[in-house]
């Protein structure tokens, strides 16, 4: 044996040390001891044990997007890896960047129904953005450093390294990151000058503009953040985010117009409706944003900056595809606005302004006050009130009603504060997610806006958090329902709450006790504040129990099948516009 | 809205010659509710590891693109050509018939066989096996005379294709 020769749990641990990989979040399994026996001979790597694989991956989701680092996650052959597929799909359709490494039994029993085998990469394919079975020693320091590079560049994604038992346990050479170059990956960063000229022009020559921006400028860093501010600034053109992009532009700029989409801001979904150009950027006009797709922005010319080509032209054709990372061609369009001194028209901006002005003033975010009751939207904005001016706040979501509000009423100003399940929509993604979020910022305010449906989910989770005495708040919304299940089933299903209603609820405040955690519980409106107060200030982990108005709806909302202008505001609405057949059958 | 027209594109594309990448490939258009018309792939640049594969898709002008984005998209894939779209090409497909009938009929299956240009590769006293190559069309009307001669299985290749010129899928 030559005498630097490692094992291949060595190499794996080396690798991920010069990756710059500080946490893992994981749960060992047979095929993988080999790899947790390198983890307890070093000090260098923090190994986080979740209570369930779907777990690790929301950590690490989680961890990745409030770091802008990729996440890591580490699980057994077979039902390890199957548990981790719904959270490798999540950070899929998200564009976090994640490396999971699965376990796998040994090469020469692949394909025998050995114990705990499954199919890993076959499973993941559609899951991930790449993933690899390793079947030589020698291959593998040199993909583990290609998936690192093929997670982060690019649009992000997850990517599944299955490791087979006996190449763990083999003896190869180490190769460092700088001997890697990936051969065929290598996505486009600058975008076209030539079109980046064109659109600066389209742009210049709008007499309503709207910027929607998403994801991607999240992804694409906090610089991308600045820029997309100072863009909206110089041309003094409206903003619009997604869920995925809240927190891209502060929420406290007076162009900024809300989320936009199926529960967004009135305002927000009438001035793409109206617009004349549209700039997109780091978005991909998804079903959730663009309503009915004839109908959606008629009348506007469009400009798409995106990082993946695939995204250009995918349900809505766009006029001027950029294709790169979204701040390299900010930046490149700021420098040329101002070289060739673009100017918006000053009238037409200003009469625009006053369009929006008007739709503003409808206060689509208006709900019914109770005095008795806490409302939802009442809870979540006196949350906002009082963690609004630390700086170090993280929200995580949960999935359904409390996340549309948390996205309304909590107002995010910066980038990577906020971590949701968007494109996958998976409950119980929040509190694993919170927890990632904790461990990469141990002395920050993390609170999981949640529901008591999605809470269940992964409600193991709290066991970890107690392991780690890691102070994560979790904020239940709760009315006994599966709030948004019960509220499609209220507009499309004449009221008939089959199977929504969440029996049997466990006593959360007791359930926090049994984890080691402080339990809290507010019914009325008048109590809140108090918990509120109780929760920010405890340094162990909190489960506050808010128990809020039983049916309250998320409104404003654009009937699935509807348009951006046929916006319902509130219950007496939903009577007068009934969804269409054609949208019974969307989702 | 109006109906957008749907065409027959033929894609090539580069691949890193490693496995799974065509469960990528087929994953992709299956879970993505595109067609396969035809897909052929084989190694052809044994020093790099390369395969080549070529597929035979229809779709409207924007699914046209989105497949070949997504496929773009795909970690191990070189390069994307859409032949269709980027100039002219040159496309085959061998097929292997086999006709089994004896008197009048074999003898005009010879026949027809002779002016397509198929050659015969295996004979018995009631059977031909005929290798014909061209076109898809070529061989589609090839199939068809044959049926009544008695025809009674075929296999084809899928089609390969590429560009005229000097152009390589490598640069394009």
């Amino acid at each position: 044996m030559a005498k630097d020769q490692m094992n291949g749990s060595e190499i794996l641990i080396k690798a991920l040390q010069d990756q710059g990989v500080e946490v893992v979040f994981g749960y060992p399994g047979g095929a993988v001891l080999p790899i947790y026996d390198a983890i307890f001979q070093q000090n260098k790597l923090r190994h986080i044990l979740v209570r369930q694989e779907g777990g690790a991956v929301h950590a690490a989701e989680g961890y990745a997007r409030s770091t802008g680092k990729v996440g890591c996650v580490l699980v057994t052959s077979g039902p390890g890896a199957t548990n981790a597929v719904t959270g490798l799909l999540d950070a899929m359709l998200d564009s976090i960047p994640l490396v999971c490494l699965t376990g796998q039994v040994p090469t020469h029993l692949i394909g025998n129904d050995a114990f705990q085998e499954a199919d890993t990469t076959g499973i993941t394919r559609p899951c991930t953005k790449h993933n690899y079975l390793v079947k030589d020693i020698n291959d593998l320091a040199r993909v583990v450093h290609e998936a690192f590079y093929v997670a982060s560049s690019g649009r992000p994604g997850p990517v599944v390294i299955d490791l087979p038992k006996d190449i763990l346990m083999a003896l190869g050479d180490y190769l460092p990151p700088n001997k890697v170059a990936h051969k065929s990956y290598n996505p486009r960063i600058k975008g076209d000058t030539a079109i980046i000229k064109e659109a600066v022009k389209m742009l210049a020559g709008a007499k309503k503009p709207i910027i929607y921006a998403g994801g991607g400028v999240i992804n694409s860093g906090p610089g991308a953040s600045q820029l997309l501010a100072q863009l909206a600034h110089i041309t003094g053109a409206p903003v619009t985010l997604t869920l995925m992009g809240l927190g891209a532009f502060p929420a406290s700029d007076k162009q900024f117009l809300g989320m936009l989409g199926m529960h967004g801001n009135y305002e927000a979904n009438m001035a793409m409706h109206d617009c004349d150009v549209m700039l997109c950027v780091g978005a991909r006009f998804d079903d959730r944003i663009t309503g009915r797709l004839d109908a959606f922005s008629p009348n506007s010319k469009k400009i798409h900056i995106d990082i993946d080509p695939s995204s250009i032209n995918k349900s809505v054709a766009v006029d001027l595809p950029i294709i790169g990372d979204v701040g390299h061609v900010l930046e490149d369009m700021i420098k040329i606005w101002k070289t060739s001194q673009a100017k918006l028209n000053d009238k037409a901006l200003k009469s625009w302004w006053k369009e929006i002005d008007g739709w503003r003033a409808k206060n689509c975010l208006s709900y019914r006050d109770d005095a008795k009751i806490i409302m939802p939207q009442y809870a979540i904005q006196r949350l906002y009130e009082k963690t609004k001016d630390r700086k170090d706040v993280f929200i995580t979501t949960e999935v359904g009603q409390h996340q549309m509000w948390a996205a309304q009423y909590y107002k995010f100003e910066k980038p990577n504060h906020l971590m949701t399940s968007g494109g996958l929509g998976t409950m119980g993604y929040g509190l694993p997610s919170a927890m990632g979020v904790q461990v990469a910022h141990p002395d920050a305010l993390v609170i999981d806006i949640s529901g008591e449906a999605s809470a269940l989910m992964n409600i193991q989770e709290m066991s970890t958090i107690a392991q780690y005495r890691l102070p994560v708040k979790v904020f239940i919304i709760n009315n006994q329902y599966m709030g948004m299940v019960r509220q499609w089933q209220e507009l499309l299903h004449g009221s008939r709450y089959s199977e929504s209603y969440m029996e049997s609820l466990p006593d959360f405040v007791k359930l926090a006790e049994s984890f080691g955690a402080k339990g809290l519980r507010a019914t009325k409106p008048d109590e809140l504040d108090g918990v509120i107060d109780e929760m920010i200030a405890s340094d162990t982990s909190v489960i506050v129990d808010v128990c809020v108005a039983q049916e309250e709806n998320v409104f404003p909302m654009i009937p699935s099948g509807a348009a951006h202008n046929e916006m319902l505001f509130g219950d007496e609405d939903k009577v007068a516009k009934p969804v269409s057949e054609d949208g019974m059958v969307l989702v | 809205m109006k109906e957008e027209p749907i065409r027959s594109h033929t894609i090539s594309v580069l691949v890193d010659n490693e496995p799974g990448v065509l469960a990528r490939v087929i994953g992709l258009f299956s879970g993505r509710g595109y067609n396969i018309e035809s897909l052929t792939v084989a190694e052809t640049r044994h020093k790099r590891g390369l395969s080549r594969i070529t597929i035979v898709t229809a779709g409207t002008a924007m699914i046209i693109e989105q497949i070949k984005a997504q496929l773009g998209r795909l970690v191990p894939i070189h390069s994307v050509a859409d032949l269709t779209l980027d100039g002219p090409s040159v496309a085959r497909e061998v097929a292997l018939v086999k006709v089994v009938g004896t008197g009048e009929h074999r003898v005009e299956a010879l026949r027809i066989a002779d002016i397509f240009r198929a050659r015969v590769v295996d004979s018995t006293n009631e059977s031909f096996v005929f290798e014909i190559v061209g076109d898809t069309g070529k061989l589609d009307a090839f199939a068809e005379l044959m049926k009544p001669l008695g025809l009674v299985d075929l296999s084809r290749s899928g089609v390969v294709a590429i560009a005229r010129g000097t152009g390589t899928l490598e640069t394009e």
